[in-house]
C-alpha cells in the first residue's frame, strides 16, 4: 500500500561509502514513470495509480491502449502497473514520478521476476544431498532418493518436493538500502542483489 | 555512456596512484579508524598479483611479519588509500608473483629494474 516506481535493473558493480568499505549495488534505471490513470473507490473499488513506464512507439501498442494515451495526451508507454495506495489524493493524471522519490540511506522493497532456471533437478531446486557419486551408485548420483513409504500410506504425500520448474517467481526482496540517487540519468543504486536478469523489469517501493 | 560506467565514474580516485608493476616494493599509507580517532597505518611489501580493472582493480601486497608471511589486497580505488610510495622497482618475468610464497629468504629476492641510460 504504498507508492513506487517502474525500472529497469541495468547491472551490478561496487562502490565505496563514506568508511572506505566497498559495497556491491544494483544500477537501477528509474522512470521516469507518469500516472496514466488513478483508481478509486468510488469507480473501481480500490485506490491506486496506474504508472506508465518506458518510451514505445505508438503504432506498435493495441488500438485501445494507443487512443487511451492519445486522449490523455500522454506520450505512449511501455509497461503499465498498478500501485496500489490508501488514497490517491495528491495524485493527478500526467503527473511524472522520477527518482527523486527517493533518497539516499532509505529502506525500499524491490520487486521483480527471477532469472527463470526451466526445469531442475531437486538438488538446484531443493537442495537435496543428492547421492553417492561412486560405491557402486548407478544413474542415480543426482536424483532425491526415497517418496515416501510403501503400501502405508499407499501414495505420496501431497507437497513432497519433486523436480520441476524452478525460477521466472515474482520475488519481492525487502529493506535494501538506497546508496545514491542520480536524478539527472534517473538512476537508483540499491545495496545488493535485486531479482531478475539485467533489462528486466522491476518496481521499486517505497516503505510507508 | 553505458549507466553502469557512468555510475562509476563518481567513484574513481581523485588522483591516480602512481605507477607500478608486480615486482615492486611499497609502501601503502592506510588509513584506520579506531573508534573516533583515525591514524594512518604503513604496510610496506612486495607487489605479487594486480587484478581485475576500472573501479574494481586491485593489487596484492606480501610481506614477511615475523617471520609470517602477511598479503594484503588492497582496492586501488578505495578512498581509504591514503597514499602509496614506490620504493624500489623489481625486474620480473611473470604478472603473479605466486611462487614467492614458496621461497623465503635469499631465494625470494628480487632484482632492481634500471633504466637504461644513453652512455649504455
Amino acid at each position: 500500500m504504498s507508492i513506487g516506481i517502474l525500472g529497469k535493473k541495468l547491472g551490478m558493480t561496487q562502490i565505496y561509502d563514506s568508511e572506505g568499505q566497498a559495497v556491491a549495488v544494483t544500477v537501477v534505471l528509474a522512470g521516469p514513470c507518469s500516472v496514466v490513470a488513478l483508481r478509486t473507490p468510488e469507480q473501481n473499488g480500490y485506490s491506486a495509480v496506474l504508472l506508465g513506464f518506458g518510451a514505445v512507439k505508438a503504432h506498435k501498442l493495441s488500438k485501445p491502449q494507443r487512443v487511451m494515451f492519445e486522449k490523455l495526451k500522454l506520450e505512449p508507454k511501455k509497461t503499465l502497473r498498478e500501485f496500489r495506495l490508501d488514497d490517491v489524493k495528491g495524485y493527478e493524471v500526467g503527473q511524472e514520478i522520477k527518482a527523486d522519490l527517493f533518497e539516499a540511506g532509505e529502506k525500499i522493497n524491490v520487486k521483480g521476476i527471477s532469472k527463470g532456471k526451466g526445469f531442475a533437478g531437486v538438488m538446484k531446486r531443493h537442495h537435496f544431498g543428492g547421492q553417492q557419486f561412486s560405491h557402486g551408485t548407478s544413474v542415480e548420483h543426482r536424483h532425491g532418493g526415497s517418496s515416501g513409504a510403501i503400501s502405508y500410506p499407499g501414495r505420496v504425500f501431497p507437497g513432497k518436493r519433486m523436480p520441476g520448474h524452478m525460477g521466472s517467481d515474482k520475488v519481492t526482496v525487502k529493506n535494501l538500502t538506497v546508496m545514491a540517487v542520480d536524478i539527472e540519468n534517473n538512476l537508483i543504486l540499491v545495496k545488493g542483489a535485486v531479482p531478475g536478469a539485467k533489462n528486466s523489469l522491476l518496481a521499486l517501493y517505497k516503505k510507508s | 555512456m553505458n549507466a553502469v560506467d557512468l555510475v562509476q565514474k563518481n567513484y574513481y580516485r581523485a588522483e591516480a596512484l602512481p605507477d607500478f608493476r608486480p615486482g615492486d616494493t611499497l609502501r601503502v599509507h592506510v588509513k584506520i579508524k579506531e573508534g573516533t580517532r583515525e591514524r594512518i597505518q604503513v604496510f610496506e611489501g612486495i607487489v605479487i598479483a594486480k587484478q581485475h580493472g576500472g573501479l574494481d582493480e586491485t593489487f596484492t601486497v606480501r610481506k614477511i611479519s615475523n617471520g609470517v608471511g602477511v598479503e594484503r589486497i588492497f582496492p586501488v580505488h578505495c578512498p581509504s588509500i591514503e597514499k602509496v610510495e614506490v620504493q624500489r622497482k623489481g625486474k620480473v618475468r611473470r604478472a603473479k608473483l605466486y611462487y614467492l610464497r614458496k621461497l623465503s629468504g635469499k631465494a625470494a629476492r628480487i632484482k632492481e629494474r634500471r633504466k637504461f641510460t644513453e652512455q649504455q
